[in-house]
This record gives structure tokens, sequence and C-alpha cells, in this order.
């Protein structure tokens, strides 16, 4: 296919994936910030917030205090926030336009009718908290809807392998920002540990990667944070933890060395971080320190997706 | 004007035959249940994305074409009478072109003058001998028809460079057959869904001789930002072809190649939406990012087949236009079946003089114009704009020529008021692989909205209506 159209592709579910990553971050938020200040203290969860989408600096030059209306406004409308939900459903848009000969008409239908309604009903932003969870739902509906129409209509060939790349990519960016973002009330020698203060924490992180359910399944425990860390970081069952991200990755780079019958950078680099992640422990990784950790898989990561852009998208 | 000639309801009032199943069928329906199915074409319309994008108008970068849900009619008869003028017209069209950039008999022979040709900016010299592939010059054409009774149809337009519209031919067709199943079940309409693939094997057909068996053929779009790249992607998509831009081309030893996820590959036809002026910034336009530079060299070594061919422009401009029924003779040894509309060319002294005495009845275009633009509708225009008209021409008569406005055929048409008669013309999309003409039966009938309006373009807010050939 073409470089061109792969490298469509590969954006356009990373700009969905990044949508539905920052509805729920606003959706955690929110509900940690509606708890009464003995639940949370005073730190200022809509920093944090800022913190885990990467867009702190620049949101700062925009804004002079992150409150609940600034910090909501420039993840999800602000034209200013380049990955803002709403650039993030243009950006997908756009990408859509120059690769309907790559998608199905479901995938773009999705993507289209999003598109539509947010020039139409969601245009001028939210005013009330309900038109916010509304919003919020909308978008991850159309995050789901796109993933299930790609999933379901899309022909097993490199469009499909291309456009999963960018998905598993930025998932695991995304993952691994919040871990790194809260990997101090994950620490386990800090004092207030158990405190009602990080119980509500360690929920709004299992809640922004959709994974609070799926923690008691797990461990049929009560929130522990190195369980927490181990879910998100270790555990090959859930979708959205780097080890699981990091087993997509390279089976669908594998795919595309097979269709092509060849293979290069991409394939080790992949390979070998997950490697990585499939020999490691939570005891080693606390030993060493989370944040050391994540940093290098952070770095990892990109690395990984400017190797794919020089073998495949250029 | 005259009163114009209805398509249905003939020109007494009288029910024509191939409209009677469909006068029935709307005398049954209520008008809501009419006007909802015109909101769901349109919300169909809206969600598959079908846009048009107006250059100039930042409001509505993309923007729907109205559809207009009653279906035109043409009868079986009368579709076989054009079928055969338009392969006529077609196959002279692509002897002219062989002939003005080689041999040149039609210029000897005096049947066209030399300068209308030599002058013309949309000749190109870089084609002066150069062979094509199978001597096909206009692969695509679209010709527009209009109707001013029951027995005559004229050609208005020969588009001979990219004509565009063939995909609401397509979807107008799939439209229809999804919102009235019953319609259809009392008609027996010839279907279009054969074009993609005629298509495909048209561009085939015509790959130069050191492709392989299985020649690669890509379509050529400017981007996302032309106002028909909803077609070009339509196009891909049913053929089954990679949409290329410029920037995914790229020339090696005179031969063309695609950027893939698995390195260069070589293509051998390219279906080209981009203009001649784009194609390749090293012969043309040097400023131009849209083209691909060494692609007329390429060309040139017979590497590559573009279609349509580079310097069709001559063919469709509207001053050669004139000389059609003398072009068709001059090759073929037949009279036109189709006829031209009549035709002042104003680089004649005497057509001149008697365009500026008649400003106010006349339709004035500009040679080189497209899309609506650029023209003067006498009896619609004011003093004003008629008298800075009569100036233009003044200083460059060989720009314009001039037609009679036409009492154009009109078509039931759903509008505020209810149904009511709208002006139409049609679009034929006529083929031309490496030994055969095809069409299939159908086209794109534009529909001039507005009471009394004459302009179809949808550049200047015509719509578009299914159009049925009937199958017996």
């Amino acid at each position: 296919m073409l470089s061109r159209t792969a490298e469509n592709l590969y954006w356009l579910a990373r700009y969905v994936e990044r949508a539905e990553y920052l509805a729920r971050t606003i959706e955690a938020t929110l509900r940690v910030t509606a708890l009464p200040n003995t639940y949370i203290g005073k730190t200022n969860e809509w920093d944090s917030a800022l913190l885990t989408a990467g867009v702190s600096a620049s949101f700062y030059e925009v804004y002079d205090e992150a409150d609940e209306h600034n910090v909501v406004d420039y993840l999800s409308f602000s034209p200013s926030n380049p990955s803002s939900i709403k650039n993030c459903i243009e950006n997908a848009r756009l990408n859509s336009r120059s690769v309907r000969t790559a998608l199905t008409s479901e995938m773009w239908d999705t993507i289209n009718s999003a598109w539509i309604d947010l020039q139409e009903v969601w245009g001028k932003g939210t005013k009330t908290r309900e038109e916010l969870a509304r919003f919020l739902r909308f978008v991850q509906e159309t995050s789901l809807r796109f993933d299930g129409s790609a999933y379901r209509t899309m022909l097993r060939n490199d469009a499909y392998w291309f456009s999963r790349l960018g998905l598993h990519l930025e998932r695991a960016d995304n993952t691994a920002r919040i871990l790194d973002v809260k990997y101090h009330v994950l620490l386990p020698e800090e004092e207030h540990v158990g405190g009602p203060l990080d119980y509500y924490q360690w929920t709004s992180i299992l809640r922004s990667v959709s994974a609070l359910t799926a923690y008691h399944w797990v461990y049929r425990e009560t929130l522990k944070p190195w369980l927490i860390a181990d879910l998100l970081i270790l555990n090959d069952s859930l979708p959205r933890s780097l080890a699981s991200c990091y087993g997509n990755l390279v089976r669908n780079l594998d795919q595309i060395g097979v269709a092509y019958g060849r293979q290069g950078a991409a394939q080790r680099h992949a390979r070998g971080v997950r490697n990585r992640l499939e020999h490691s422990h939570m005891d080693d990784i606390f030993q060493h320190g989370v944040h050391e950790f994540i940093q290098e898989f952070i770095a990892d990561n990109s690395r990984l997706g400017e190797i794919i852009t020089k073998q495949y998208l250029i | 004007m005259a009163v114009a000639f209805d398509e249905m309801n003939g020109p007494g009032g009288d029910l024509r035959p191939a409209y009677r199943e469909l006068a029935r069928w709307l005398k049954e329906t209520p008008p809501d249940a009419l006007e909802y199915r015109r909101q769901e074409a349109e919300l169909l319309f809206r969600r598959i994305g079908i846009t048009f994008a107006v250059y100039g108008d930042a409001e509505a970068q993309e923007r729907l074409i109205p559809f207009d849900v009653i279906p035109r009619i043409i009868s079986a008869k009368e579709w076989a009478i054009l079928e055969k003028g338009l392969k006529q017209r077609v196959r002279a069209l692509n002897m002219f072109l062989r002939d003005i950039y080689h041999g040149r008999d039609i210029l000897r022979a005096n049947i066209v003058p030399d300068d209308l040709i030599f002058q013309n900016p949309v000749f190109r010299p870089e084609m002066n001998g150069q062979d094509v592939p199978h001597d096909v010059y206009v692969h695509i054409a679209g010709i527009d028809i209009v109707r001013v009774n029951p027995e005559e149809f004229f050609v208005l337009e020969d588009n001979a460079r990219t004509p565009s519209g063939v995909s609401y031919m397509l979807e107008n067709r799939e439209i229809m057959m999804r919102l009235f199943p019953d319609l259809f079940a009392r008609h027996r309409v010839a279907p279009v869904e054969k074009y993609p693939d005629e298509l495909l094997s048209a561009l085939r057909s015509v790959a130069p001789l050191g492709a392989s068996a299985e020649p690669t053929v890509a379509l050529m779009t400017p981007g996302v930002y032309n106002s028909a790249y909803y077609e070009h992607s339509f196009l891909a998509d049913k053929l089954g072809i990679e949409l290329v831009e410029g920037r995914d081309l790229i020339v090696k030893n005179d031969e063309v190649f695609m950027r893939t996820t698995e390195g260069l590959k070589r293509v051998d036809v390219i279906y080209r939406r981009v203009d001649d002026d784009f194609l390749d910034p090293l012969t043309f336009r040097p400023d131009s990012a849209l083209g691909v530079p060494g692609l007329m060299s390429a060309y040139a070594a017979g590497n590559v087949t573009l279609a349509n061919a580079v310097g069709t422009g001559i063919a469709d401009d509207k001053a050669v236009y004139s000389y059609m029924p003398e072009i068709v003779k001059f090759y073929l040894g037949e009279e036109p079946i189709l006829k031209n509309v009549p035709t002042w060319r104003c680089r004649e002294p005497r057509d001149l003089s008697y365009v500026l005495d008649h400003l106010s009845e006349l339709v004035v275009k500009e040679v080189h114009g497209s899309g609506g633009y650029g023209m003067l509708i006498g009896p619609a225009a004011t003093k004003a704009t008629i008298e800075a008209f009569r100036d233009k021409l003044k200083r460059e008569p060989e720009g314009f020529i001039a037609q009679p406005t036409l009492a154009l055929s009109t078509c039931p048409t759903c509008t505020e008021s209810g149904l009511a008669p709208r002006h139409v013309d049609l679009r034929p999309f006529v083929l031309t692989g490496s030994n055969h003409v095809t069409i299939v039966p159908g086209g794109l009938t534009r529909v001039a909205l507005k009471e009394g309006s004459l302009v179809v373009n949808s550049s200047q807010g015509g719509g578009t209506k299914d159009t049925w050939i009937l199958d017996e």
C-alpha cells in the first residue's frame, strides 16, 4: 500500500485513541474532584490531568490557573491545543478523508458522523456538567464504534495492521503517562499509603484506563498500589497494560513482516521491549524505581514510533 | 423566451409515455411522504460524505450538492439515438486530437483556422509528434447535452479534459434504489453500476507496450482540498486502485513509481484528475507542488499512459466546439447525429457585431471558462452588467462565443412550493479504450433549482437527479 496511506491510517488510529483517553481522564478527574477535601487532600487533580495529557506547558502559556473550567475547555475544545479532543477528531476526519479508499464504510461513517456532531452539537463547547458528561460519553462511544467497526469490517491486511500499530502505540503511551504522573501514590514506602486519599487517587488511575472492574476480577483484593502497577504494566490480560500493548505491537509487526517477506528494525525493537516486560517483576521495578522504569518505557515507545515511520511510512 | 418543453408533461400538456408510471406513482404518494424521503436522501448524502468543495466559499468548504428525488426519464428509443451520436462525436474528437498533434490535415484543408489552435493557451506544443498508446486521447469524455423539444438534443459542451460528476450518477442511483424500491419495481431501468468495471478495463486496455500483462493503474488527485476530491476517492475505491497524489509518485529512468510500504512500485496507467498545468513542474508550471517532476519525460518515453492525454483541452475549447459538425464530417465522412447549439464566434467580425447588437438575448461564454464562471446570460442580466460585458467583448473578442438562450427542457422537481418544472441538462460519460467506445446507459442530470434559472452548475447552486434510461 502507499506509504502515505499507511501513515494516515496509523495516525488516524492514534488520534481516535487519544481522544478517548482524554475523555476518560477528564471523567476520572471530575469524579475525584467531586469528593470532599478530606478524601483527596489539597492536590490539584486538574494539574495532574494536564500532566497525563502531556500539555501542561502549553496550557500555562494560555491560562494562569488550572481549574475545572480552564482544563476541561483546554483538553476538550481548545483550538490552540493541538491535541484537544476537538482537534483529535478533526484530524482523524481529515486523515480519514485522505485514506477513504483504505477504510470500510462503517469506519468512515463513524468518523464523519462524529465530525458532523462536533460541528453541530458540540461546536460551542459545553455549559453544564450534564452536557459535559454527554460529550465525554459521545467521545468514548465514537472511539468504541470506530474500533469495533475496524475490528469487525476491515480486511486483515496491512491497512488493518498499520492502524492497529497506531492504536497500541498511542495506548501504551497513555497508560505509561498516567503511571508516570501518579507513580508517587503507588510508592509503598510513603507514610500515608492506604489512607482514603490514596484510595481515591488509585481509583482515578484505574478509571482513566477503564480497569477498575478488571482489577477486582484479577486480584480479588482491595486496591493495593503494587497490584495496580502490576496490572497496568505487566498483566497481559488487561487490554491497556503495557505488556498487552506490546504483545499486540509485536504481533502486528510480525504480520506485516510475513506479508512483505522481510523484517527490520521495528520488529526487533518491539520484540526487545516486549521481552523486557515479560521478564520483569514488580519487586524489581519498585526496587529500581517505578519512575525510572516508566521514563525508559516512554522513550522506548516513542523510539518505536520513529522506527516504524522510517521503515514504512516515508 | 418560449415556454420550455417539459419532459414529463410534453409540449401540449400531454403526459409522455416514459413518465406514465412515475406520474401515477406521484399521484398515489402523499406529499409529506415525498418530503420525508427527500430529507432521508439528504441525510444519507451527508453521512456518506458526498460533498463538493466550493472555492472561495470559506463558510461552506464542503457543500452538499442538492439532490432531487424525482428521477429524469429517457426512453430507450431516445437513448439509442443519443448513444450513437455520442460515440460518433467522441470518435471524431479522438481523431481530431491525434491529427492536431501530428499531420494536421484538418488545418491544411482549411476546415479549422490555424491560429485557433496555435494561439490557444490550452494547445500543448510538447505533444507535437508525440504518440500516445493506441491513439486514444480522450479516454473519458463528459458531453453536456440539452434538449429543447421532443425531437431535438443539442450538444452544449464537450468536456475532454477531466470531466467530473460520474460519482453522482452512481451514488444517485444507489440512494434512489434504497429509498424508492417500489418505484423501481414498476419500471425497467437500465443499470449504471457497470461503469467502474468499464472504466478500469478501458484504462487497462491503453497501458503502454512495456507494461506487464496486469498493468498497474492509479488515480491521481490534487488532494483533499480539490473540489472533486470526493469523486476521486470514490472512483479509486470502486476501481480498486490506489489514489495517489504527486508526492506519492517518483520518476526514475523515465519510469513512474509509487512509494509504498514495500518500496517502489511501477505505475503504468495514470487516470489523472490533475490539470495539464500542474502535472510536471519541470515541463509546466514550476511552482506546482501537485505534480511529479519528470512525469512528462516518462510519458514521452512511452512508459506511462496518462488518461486523459495531455493537451486534450484544445478539443473542449468552446471556439473549437463551434467547428464540431465539420470535424465529425471531416474525419468520419458522416453527418453528425447530434447537433451543436448555433454558435457565434466573436473572433469573426460579422459574428461579433451581431453579438454586440443582441447581447440582451444571448448567452456569452468565455472560450476557456468552465463551471458557469465568467458568462453572461443576457435576458437575466442588468443593463450595467451587459455594458461591462460589452467592453470585455470589444477588448478581447477571440476570448468569447455566444449562443441563443435556449429554452432548456424542464423536469418536475421538488421545490418548497411542491412539484414544479425546473430546467435540466444531461452529462453522459463516454469511455474510450484501445478498440472500443462505451457508454453506460445514463448520465448525470443537473437541474437548476431556482425558478426560471438556466444555470445548472453545481458551483452555482444547481442540483442533480437520478437519470433513468428505460430498457424497453
